[in-house]
């Protein structure tokens, strides 16, 4: 038995890991796309 | 509904899993003939905004994707093609493909909406809908017309693309829709031919599996009549130029050559599938002639967008033009 948290083995907490950080970088993306969208539209382009 | 679609993943999933769910080879052919469309509205737009608009339309065709995968999970476990497939296979579940599939729809369609206009973001979340909705919960199971009618799905980038660029849909980006349109059922059916074995042991309506393979047979040569003078029609409106004429036609007769010899053959016909193991299908003997036209039938419609798409881009002159 693992000692994580979630009672899931390494693998799956990888696994796990790495999906929160495609989630965190999907949003800033997101973020991103919504600001330059902004800037080019308000500069009339 | 299979075990294997609903129960927690055996085997953690990677990356390349969810890449697989939006199925980036439908994928790019949706992303080259909406770029295509795009192109061809001529309208000036900033180059940041269109590689934006294009990123949506790929991201509405994952997520289409990753819906009907998700829905469809019961079913790709039961054909070969499909059971290696991440949810049947076991290594994503089911939710997570839906969730994934609705995500990256309301993303695609929201950023559209922002980046491009509303007539493109209405087009594009009707794509959305008719994929994922209308095909593949309405009529997959239920007719043999499913890919006739639910082709309209695969069809309709052009016209999002166009709408990004212009704001309008005219006439000329429908005549894109429609070839799209017409060439999906003899594609499909091709396929369908030698792999009836399949979608039979599924239950999945195909037209081999409901009206025989040589009714189908005739049916693709009909959609190939109408297909290749179809084709030609952007040359004379103004969209084309001489090359793609001489892609459409040589391209068209080809096809047209493909599809009289799978009438004249036995394809579908001859008995039980077979298979090895490695192969993708469980491929019906005899069905050459149902493979080369479904092989050609890509590399048309990848050849006709392409050859638009540089004309556009290298500025060369349109043939009605040329005639004048």
């Amino acid at each position: 038995m693992s000692n994580n948290p979630f009672g899931e083995d390494p693998a799956a907490a990888r696994a796990r890991r790495l999906r929160s950080i495609a989630i965190a970088l999907s949003l800033a993306a997101f973020v991103v796309i919504v600001f330059v969208i902004t800037l080019i539209k308000k500069g009339g382009g | 509904m299979t075990d294997a679609a609903t129960r927690a993943p055996a085997v953690a999933a990677s990356w390349r899993d969810f890449l697989a769910l939006m199925k980036p080879r439908v994928m790019s052919l949706v992303v080259l003939t909406a770029v295509t469309g795009l192109v061809c509205a001529r309208a000036p737009m900033s180059p940041a905004l269109a590689a934006i608009d294009v990123l949506c339309v790929a991201l509405g065709a994952g997520g289409s994707a990753a819906l009907n995968m998700g829905y469809d999970s019961d079913i790709d476990a039961l054909m070969r093609r499909t059971r290696g497939r991440p949810v049947p296979a076991g290594r994503v579940q089911r939710a997570d493909a839906m969730g994934l599939g609705v995500v990256l729809s309301l993303f695609s369609v929201g950023i559209m909406g922002l980046a491009a206009n509303m007539l493109a973001a209405g087009l594009l979340a009707f794509t959305i809908f008719f994929y994922a909705v209308v095909y593949t919960r309405w009529l997959k199971r239920r007719t043999p017309q499913n890919i006739v009618i639910g082709g309209l799905a695969g069809a309709l980038p052009p016209a999002v693309g166009w709408a990004a660029a212009s704001g309008s849909a005219p006439l000329q980006a429908w005549l894109l829709v429609a070839i799209i349109f017409m060439w999906t059922p003899p594609h499909f059916w091709a396929l369908s031919l030698y792999t009836s074995g399949d979608y039979a042991k599924a239950g999945v309506p195909m037209m081999p599996v409901t009206a025989g393979p040589a009714s189908t047979r005739r049916q693709i040569l009909a959609y190939s009549l109408l297909l290749t003078p179809l084709a030609l029609a952007p040359a004379f409106v103004g969209l084309g130029g001489l090359v793609y004429l001489a892609v459409a036609g040589f391209g068209g007769l080809l096809f047209m050559v493909l599809a009289v010899r799978l009438v004249l053959s036995h394809a579908g016909e001859s008995g039980e599938a077979r298979n090895r193991d490695g192969d993708l299908y469980d491929v019906k003997a005899g069905a050459k002639a149902a493979r080369n036209l479904f092989a050609f039938s890509i590399l048309y419609l990848f050849a006709l967008f392409t050859t638009l798409l540089a004309e556009h881009l290298l500025g060369v002159a349109a043939f009605a033009d040329l005639i004048r």
